[in-house]
């Protein structure tokens, strides 16, 4: 049985900008204009009734490498399979098994109102009518939406055309679901609906399978069975989120809040960490710092260089592994 | 349902929306009225200046370019309308990669979209033709339509739109690749037909080398016999040595290169942008 996603040493590098001989180039310019890879030899095997997610900073290659496997972009190198379909060669057995939604974004034709939105959308997969509309009730209902059923999209708030696009992805029944980043930008409770949604509708039915792209670990840790860590086009790692934990289990999580530093190299010399990052919090002048240790020795020793260099420490814990914390084990650099 | 008929049925539903559905009703009415009767105003005063300058008048020149005009409508509001759908649905609406990505033909869906334009365009050339009947008539010169040239003038009149969407599709396939200066593009190239096409003007007022040209548009055979078939009188336009059925047939002939090659080159440009990641690409300019 083939996997409901799979790819095999998948390449994709865009193309930078062209010199023109009659266009000077701006300062910093230059090195913007060099080809970027977006993704590097991804490969990857996702199961049928699988939540996968694809946990990885700005940036990583997660909304590329959801573009290639939704058909709207061919892979430089490499293979990759939808439902059994190779996306370069037969896109259009594809699309008749996936759908896609992208959070953050406000997508929709204003002049119609959101049932009419959807309602078109669930057309072009063939949804009959009746089904169609007897769907987008219910799912209205679910998400929160059904009293703007009948507002045009024009004047509904973002996070409700987010809604509403969440629910295109669902009128259409797809086997495949692509969601890319589906929480960015909403509130705490319309996140929980939809996180819920989508938990329910891969478990509660056989052959969903849903491909999650996110940047927030509780998210990815809370929904999917499995995770792949990405980074700079390159998959670090693949697994259960608990395994993953675990991959940093005989290592000790330190997080620290200080006044502002002058000079961070020093810890990477210490003997015993692992590794670290650091965060500013502008809105309270500190830095927050995350030490992946090989045991608890050397925090006295990183105490100290904090407090050579003036400055204070507000608050030190130990805390349980995250999934950012082994990102941060691996590439040392949190994910903002 | 076969999923082209679908898909276009969707599509053309979605453009009607779009098209008529920005205002009121009876504004919307208002305003489809009197954009065309302004259009023919602008005509009267052409005329009436080229009278004013050579001192004679000339019904025969005016009514020639009255109904070229008329008929030029189709011409603009098509091109756009196909132009338009990848950069709007791409640029405005942010649609265009929940559309792509869905089964059905995108080649299919804008036509959809386009056809609504056509719809709207028909009621414009009815009421310029509609207006067109009276003022020409108060210049002697009588527009008329009778029953045995009814077929003629619905087919010529179909294959004029439907090379005008093959045409509009073939140069709308280089949206895929382009940023907003596709908008350059739906005014230049219609502005192209309107000289070299015989809108204003018979072909034989061009050189020979922009004859050529207009010779090889399909669109000046459309406007030639939209002519013959309206109008009672001919002026020479350089296509008097053909008859009304080989006129006909070079527009049909054209209309199947055409719509051939809107579809190669469409898949063609539809490829080039999946290949540079450009189908949704935003360029917030």
């Amino acid at each position: 049985m083939p996997y409901a996603v799979e790819t095999r040493d998948l390449t994709r590098v865009f193309a930078g900008k062209k010199k023109h001989w009659w266009r000077k180039p701006k300062p910093n310019e230059e090195e913007s204009r060099g080809p970027v890879t977006a993704l590097d030899g991804v490969s990857l095997q996702i199961r049928e009734g699988e939540l996968f997610g694809l946990l990885g900073p700005n940036g990583a290659g997660k909304t590329t490498l959801i573009k290639i496997l939704a058909t709207l972009l061919l892979p430089t190198s490499g293979k990759a399979f939808v439902a059994g379909n190779d996306v370069t060669k037969d896109p259009f057995p594809i699309r008749q098994r996936i759908n896609m939604v992208s959070g953050g974004e406000t997508s929709g034709y204003g002049l119609l109102t959101t049932r009419e939105n959807i309602w078109m959308f669930s057309q072009f997969y063939g949804v009959p009518s009746k089904v169609s509309k007897a769907r987008i009730d219910e799912l209205m209902h679910a998400f929160g939406l059904w009293d703007k059923r009948d507002a045009k999209v024009r004047l509904i708030s973002s996070g409700q055309r987010q809604k509403m696009n969440m629910i295109r992805g669902f009128v259409t029944e797809p086997d495949i679901l692509f969601l890319d980043e589906p929480t960015l930008g909403l509130d705490v409770n319309a996140a929980r609906t939809i996180r819920e949604y989508v938990m329910n509708w891969v478990r509660g039915q056989s052959g969903k399978t849903v491909l999650l792209t996110t940047h927030y670990m509780a998210e990815a840790d809370e929904m999917c069975d499995r995770i792949a860590i990405i980074d700079k086009g390159k998959i670090l790692a693949c697994d259960t989120p608990e395994n993953l934990k675990r991959m940093i289990h005989t290592q000790t999580t330190f997080r620290l809040e200080v006044d502002p530093l002058q000079d961070t190299s020093t810890f990477q010399r210490m003997d015993g960490v692992v590794n670290f990052s650091l965060r500013d919090d502008a809105s309270k002048n500190r830095t927050e710092l995350t030490f992946i240790l090989e045991n608890e020795a050397p925090v006295a020793e990183i105490l100290s260089a904090i407090t050579a260099q003036g400055a204070k420490v507000h608050a030190l814990r130990k805390t349980e592994p995250t999934l950012e914390d082994v990102f941060i084990s691996m590439v040392g650099r949190g994910f903002e | 349902m076969n999923t082209y008929w679908r898909t276009f049925k969707t599509a053309a539903w979605l453009g009607w929306e779009m098209d008529s559905n920005w205002t009121e009703p009876w504004l919307f009415v208002i305003y489809s009225i009197v954009k065309p009767v302004a259009g023919a105003f602008i005509l009267i005063f052409m005329y009436v200046v080229i009278w004013s300058i050579n001192g004679i008048p000339d019904p025969h020149s005016f009514a020639f370019l009255y109904v070229g005009n008329a008929f030029f409508i189709f011409v603009g509001s098509t091109l756009f309308g196909t132009f338009q759908v990848i950069q709007s649905d791409r640029e405005w609406y942010q649609t265009i990669r929940y559309v792509y990505i869905s089964p059905i033909s995108y080649y299919v869906y804008i036509l959809g979209r386009a056809f609504s334009k056509i719809v709207v365009s028909v009621f414009a050339v009815l009421i310029t033709l509609a207006f067109g009947v009276f003022l020409l008539a108060s210049y002697g010169v009588q527009m008329q339509l009778t029953l045995d040239r009814l077929p003629l003038f619905f087919v010529s009149l179909a294959l004029g739109l439907f090379v005008l969407l093959a045409i509009g599709i073939t140069l709308g396939a280089a949206t895929f690749l382009m940023a907003r200066h596709s908008q350059t593009l739906a005014e230049a190239v219609p502005g192209v037909f309107y000289v070299f096409c015989g809108v204003l003007f018979p072909l034989t007022i061009l050189p020979t080398w922009g004859q050529a040209i207009g010779e090889a548009i399909p669109l000046t055979y459309w406007f030639e016999i939209t002519r013959r078939i309206l109008l009672p009188f001919q002026l020479n336009t350089g296509l008097a040595g053909f008859d009304d059925l080989e006129i006909l047939a070079f527009l049909l002939v054209s209309t199947v290169i055409f719509f051939a090659l809107s579809i190669g080159v469409f898949k063609l440009g539809e490829y080039l942008a999946r290949r540079a990641g450009k189908i949704d690409m935003t360029t917030s300019y």
